[in-house]
């Protein structure tokens, strides 16, 4: 069995985009599936936001506000995912993938770290903690999406949001 | 995606922040802040006019840079958040920490 080819940490590569149009077991309307995955270097991000907020908006009217909303919580979901999921391990990647359907996205993220206890992240605005200069990204996310749910390992994220 | 700088008749130092502030060039942003401060600069005007969207990371950044304009006895303002922009603020109470104002005109006038 061949090796799996290295991910070049100064991105170089391109990030694997596969767009697959089918439809979900559970949807009422034919809907999108949307994978991306990347290597565990955080100047992918930009990217890698640009990439499945054009697939996750591509044919539906949008508010600035839904998109957004969507590039900030993708962006720190991705952030979370490979500096404290992937520690940044080059070895690693994060895979992100959309479900598209009429009125939401549902869009999760997971990395290949041993995960986390959501419950243990302290109050991003208890006023002591106003001056931290880490600490908001799940905070923000809860706040800009409708539903945030983790698997039970705590290394994928699952985040819905309404279209409208 | 970048920062330009631009020099104010009044002497203030307007770094525009072109694209996004996120975890890929919060790093340039601290930098460049560093270096006009070592330089002398002590009236720092951050314009968001054209920014795309800001992460955690890059509200982190600008915490950072606020102490440390702090420090050095300067002062910081911020600028040209849009709507969305600055829903980013009030949600995490950081708009309770910079000076904020609508146009960079407006931010300008108060230094």
């Amino acid at each position: 069995m061949e090796p799996a080819p290295r991910l070049d940490p100064a991105g170089a590569l391109p990030l694997r985009l596969c767009v697959r149009r089918m439809p979900l077991p559970d949807a009422a309307a034919p809907a999108a599936r949307v994978t991306l995955r990347l290597p565990s270097d955080i100047t992918c991000v930009e990217e890698a936001v640009s990439l499945v907020t054009r697939h996750c908006l591509a044919g539906v009217p949008a508010t600035t506000r839904v998109r957004f909303r969507l590039q900030v919580a993708l962006a720190e979901a991705l952030a979370n995912a490979i500096l404290r999921g992937n520690c940044e391990d080059c070895d690693k990647t994060v895979l992100v993938t959309a479900e598209l359907f009429a009125d939401t996205i549902r869009l999760s993220v997971t990395d290949e770290g041993p995960g986390f206890d959501p419950r243990t992240i302290p109050d991003a605005i208890r006023p002591e903690r106003l001056e931290e200069t880490c600490g908001r990204g799940l905070f923000l996310i809860r706040k800009l999406v409708d539903a945030v749910q983790f698997n039970e390992r705590g290394n994928s994220i699952c985040m819905t949001l309404r279209r409208r | 995606m970048g920062f330009s700088e631009t020099k104010d008749a009044s002497g203030v130092l307007v770094i525009r922040v072109e694209g996004q502030l996120i975890v890929g060039n919060r790093g340039e942003l601290k930098e460049l802040v560093q270096r006009a401060l070592d330089a002398g600069e002590r009236k720092l005007l951050l314009d968001f006019g054209a920014t795309g969207y800001i992460d955690s990371s890059g509200l982190g950044a600008l915490v950072s840079i606020s102490k440390k304009v702090r420090e050095e006895g300067g002062e910081l303002r911020l600028a040209g958040l849009n709507d969305d922009l600055r829903s980013l603020f009030e949600l995490t109470k950081l708009d309770t920490l910079f000076a904020i104002a609508e146009t960079p005109a407006q931010a300008l006038a108060r230094f």
